[in-house]
């Protein structure tokens, strides 16, 4: 693969996620503590999201960078477009602009927590680790 | 290897007037924390605030400076 593969790759996964999470490591496992808030943010909103491990080859990071202008992981995807890295999400969290950008209901603080969603947060791996070789 | 002070001054020299501040958050070098208040920011979305910060070091995060988080804000608030 390529880089402009690899680019073409990260620019099909961005416009096909409405919701797409570059990170270190996986929302189970994150490799670092900002891809690690960034992704309990959006877990913690009951959203689904797509996530893509960057760390399995150098290469990930490098095109997603030069496509998206921005020099940090995590970076957040909402509809396409660049929402921002760990400062940003976390920023819109608490301000309740990320939960607005999603679409979703954030639960208040003062309230019971929300009930469990019906169907369970689903975190879809994207699968380039496996094309890279 | 890049510390708090160059950092600070360097954001400074770019963002004329504002108030900055870099803290290295591990002592290594390489993880900053900068909050820095500037009229500069007045009006744009967050993620254009960021990456003017950001435009400040251009390669060097991601690179020399593994991590730079930040904080913007106005005067006004």
């Amino acid at each position: 693969m390529d880089d402009q593969q690899i680019q073409d790759f990260l620019k099909k996964a961005i416009d096909e996620n409405e919701v797409m999470l570059f990170m270190k490591g996986t929302p189970e496992a994150p490799a670092c503590g900002f891809s690690s808030r960034t992704a309990g943010a959006l877990n913690s909103l009951d959203v689904r999201y797509a996530a893509l491990d960057i760390l399995p080859d150098p290469r990930i990071r490098e095109q997603l960078s030069a496509l998206s202008g921005w020099p940090t992981i995590p970076q957040l995807f909402i509809k396409g477009q660049l929402v921002g890295g760990a400062d940003i999400v976390a920023e819109m969290y608490e301000t309740g602009d990320l939960a607005e950008a999603l679409g979703v209901e954030q639960a208040d603080d003062d309230e019971a927590p929300a009930p469990v969603a019906e169907a369970p947060v689903q975190q879809a791996p994207i699968g380039l680790e496996n094309k890279l070789s | 290897m890049p510390d708090a002070n160059e950092l600070k001054t360097r954001i400074e020299d770019a963002f004329p007037g504002a108030e900055v501040a870099v803290e290295d958050l591990t002592g290594g070098g390489d993880h900053f924390r900068a909050e820095i208040v500037s009229e500069k920011f007045e009006g744009l979305p967050l993620i254009e605030q960021h990456q003017l910060v950001y435009g400040v070091f251009g390669a060097e995060v991601g690179g020399p400076i593994h991590a730079l988080s930040i904080k913007t804000s106005t005067p006004g608030g």
